[in-house]
């Protein structure tokens, strides 16, 4: 391994993802408290209601189960290559993967269309939306193309990537993992930081918003100057 | 009991001259802002009509409101379990369509346009995309009747008429119409409040006033869906939902909602009223025809000492208790009976109330020429333009019998002040019509005053609001020195 691109992993590899999770962590939390009005989905559905289905119904289950499965490998990595060592179980993993990747391509592609022909969304549309657009396409595409051209995906994330999230969290990096991936999975990996660290500045905060609280909530809310001594 | 205290309303529909003035006072202080134009909080619609937004009482189209299932209480648009599923695309919100795509017009083109053999004219431009649009459909399209064909004959309310009721509506010489303003209802069984995933929607404790809190909407829009007034509104440019307040700030400062305090006609009064908050869920989900009896029953009498012990037990103040005593609001709904809610079968138990609108046939064409169809007064309430049907799908959740009531306390009371006044009815068939109507001399004289000769005091009954109580006020002042001052101090904005 030459100096340069030993120097180009310790960027993209340990600088970029705790700069990524910093900002993320430090813009999200200060927005929410002084920022608390612009935490919104900013829906566009009320200006256009067909291609809004056929976009957002379709990307977010695709990107969600996806993700999710990010999350699963990376939390418990042997559970799941044990799950995978029947090939059976592998390739019904390998393959929903896929579908729902492409169901989450399909949905975006479907978005970015509605966004880009019918003119009273695109008025809605800011420049940073315009980027996020590129961002999660691009990590989209390059996550499919690694679920088609780098199959057992789910094998060798438990087995390489998450050690190496781990070792980041662990704030003992160890590029090792990563360094000698194929190009396209390190494509992968370092626009997901870039998505990570331009995330708190988008309305992807909307996520972190989510309305869990709705499911376990009385129907009716009162909100009272004290809270009465009766009630 | 759980006696809790609202700010209720009714709107005399007989008086409602159809000015718009309410509109346009509340335009001008709340929504003449970006993402907020389509927006009326307050807007009057003509009966027969559509509305606005479109055909908005037709619940089969919308799902607004609650529907009562094997003794179950839900919400016809969402559920906990179809929000987790539905909130990337909720199925039943209306788009802009369904009200109408703002517009303003290129008038610097009228001082800009080079010299021509025209005249330069101002063609509409859309508030939303700023481009040249052909205007179709606008909030008031169907004022007075306008448009008749595609208005008046597909409103919701003619569902159940027969061919001879539609034509008392229609027939051109018999042509008949009445107004209709809305704003919230401000209900104590808010179907937008129960909607809403992040919990942002809230009624006031002290008062009843449902709010919508704009620093905890995140643009889920069930509100919008679930809400069969279809009184919530998404702010296509905040993305957020917005709603009616109620001018909550004037109300605070003794003074009268904008829409209230502008209404030419008078028709508009406001009190508050107790109720017994426990009987809720009870009241939202009894039959149909139970309903408006029920609703009513849940509203106390102020001057019962029980009831006065429970509100003071509640924290309710004095001031409010006896404000509540003066209430017109409980006159016109509970003593007199004489106001009902609109669409009680959308189970949100509104807390605006509306005392409808008489529309006597005094004379008939016929052959050419007009008959006075009886001597004396406006006879029969079932003979009026209005088919009773119609209204009863209004304000009787389909039912006449309340309806009718209504009319005919509303008629006797024009026949006995006649009797005082003009003298062409004698004091004996006066007080027969009294009677037949469930009416008094001393109640057909309070009800003569306050429709007639109210002032603005009468009108406009407003608790003290008590904010001195508020939370902030417990705030530090000290904490705050040199600040701009505190509660909401940003402007609204897309996104970051
Ligand atoms: S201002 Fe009063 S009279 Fe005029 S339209 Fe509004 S409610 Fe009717």
């Amino acid at each position: 391994m030459n100096e340069a691109t030993h120097y180009l992993d310790q960027l993209l590899f340990v600088g970029l993802p705790y700069v990524a999770f910093f900002t993320f962590f430090l813009v999200t939390i200060q927005r929410y408290r002084s920022q608390k009005f612009t935490y919104s989905s900013l829906s566009s559905q009320f200006l256009e209601n067909q291609q809004h289905f056929w976009g957002l119904v379709p990307f977010h289950y695709g990107i969600l189960t996806v993700v999710g499965g990010h999350i699963v490998a990376f939390l418990i990595p042997r559970e799941l290559l044990l799950w995978n060592s029947q090939p059976l179980r592998l390739y019904v993993l390998e393959v929903s993967a896929l579908i729902f990747g492409l169901l989450s391509v399909v949905g975006l592609g479907a978005a970015l269309v509605r966004r880009l022909t019918v003119s009273k969304v695109k008025r809605v549309t800011s420049t940073v939306d315009w980027i996020l657009y590129v961002l999660l396409l691009l990590q989209l595409l390059s996550g499919v193309g690694v679920a088609m051209f780098h199959p057992w995906g789910s094998s060798w994330f438990a087995a390489s990537a998450t050690p190496y999230l781990w070792s980041l969290l662990k704030l003992n990096p160890e590029t090792g993992y990563v360094s000698s991936m194929p190009s396209l999975v390190q494509w992968h990996i370092v626009n997901a930081y870039v998505l990570i660290g331009f995330f708190p500045f988008t309305r992807l905060v909307h996520i972190l918003v989510a309305p869990n609280p709705y499911l376990w909530r009385r129907p009716q809310v009162v909100r009272w100057y004290r809270p009465p001594q009766g009630a | 009991m759980n006696v809790r205290s609202q700010v209720a309303m009714v709107f005399h529909l007989d008086k409602c001259i159809g000015c718009h003035t309410c509109s346009i006072a509340c335009k001008n202080i709340w929504t003449d802002r970006k993402g907020a134009e389509y927006m009326w909080w307050n807007n009057v619609e003509t009966k027969p009509g559509t509305g606005y937004p479109t055909a908005w009482e037709d619940q089969e189209k919308y799902n607004g409101g609650w529907e009562a299932q094997n003794g179950d209480l839900r919400l016809k648009s969402t559920s906990k379990t179809k929000t987790v599923f539905n909130i990337f695309h909720h199925p039943h919100v209306p788009t802009m369509d369904d009200y109408y795509e703002p517009w303003t017009y290129d008038y610097q083109h009228l001082f800009n346009a080079p010299e021509g053999a025209d005249q330069p004219t101002a063609r509409p431009l859309s508030m939303v995309t700023g481009e040249l649009i052909n205007i179709k459909a606008g909030p008031n399209w169907d004022d007075d009747l306008g448009g008749s064909p595609v208005y008046a004959e597909n409103d919701p309310n003619l569902k159940g008429l027969d061919a001879a009721q539609r034509e008392q509506l229609s027939a051109i010489e018999r042509l008949v119409f009445f107004y209709f303003p809305r704003i919230c209802n401000h209900c104590l069984n808010p179907a937008c409040v129960a909607s809403c995933p992040s919990g942002a929607l809230y009624k006031r404790g002290e008062d009843g006033i449902v709010l919508l809190d704009q620093n905890r909407c995140r643009g889920w829009r069930s509100c919008v869906a679930a809400c069969p007034y279809k009184k919530t509104f998404f702010n296509w440019f905040t993305g957020k939902s917005e709603k009616c307040i109620l001018c909550f700030p004037r109300l605070e400062t003794g003074q009268a909602p904008a829409c209230f305090h502008s209404c030419v006609g008078r028709i508009r009064y406001l009190g508050v009223l107790l109720y017994d908050a426990e009987r809720l869920e009870r009241v939202a989900k009894l039959p149909l025809e139970e309903l408006i009896e029920a609703q009513r029953s849940m509203i106390l009498d102020p001057f019962d000492p029980e009831v006065i012990a429970a509100a003071r037990a509640n924290g309710i103040h004095d001031s409010v208790i006896a404000s509540a005593q003066k209430s017109p609001v409980y006159k016109f709904v509970k003593v007199w009976k004489i106001a009902l809610p609109p669409h009680i079968e959308f189970r949100t138990l509104p807390m605006l109330f509306y005392v409808p609108p008489m529309a006597p046939v005094m004379a008939r064409k016929e052959n050419g020429s007009v008959h006075n169809i009886s001597e004396d007064l406006f006879h029969d309430i079932d003979d009026a333009r209005v088919p009773m049907k119609f209204l009863a799908n209004l304000f009787g959740g389909g039912h006449e019998g309340k309806v009718r009531y209504a009319l005919r306390k509303q008629k006797a009371v024009r026949w006995y002040r006649r009797s005082l006044t003009v003298g062409d009815v004698d004091a004996e068939t006066a007080d027969r019509m009294l009677h037949e109507a469930d009416c008094t001399r001393e109640e057909a004289e309070a009800i003569y005053r306050l429709t007639s000769l109210c002032t603005f005091d009468e009108r406009f009954v407003i608790p003290p609001m008590h904010r001195e109580e508020a939370i902030e006020m417990m705030a530090d002042p000290l904490e705050h020195k040199q600040n701009v001052g505190f509660g909401f101090l940003t402007g609204p904005r897309r996104g970051l």
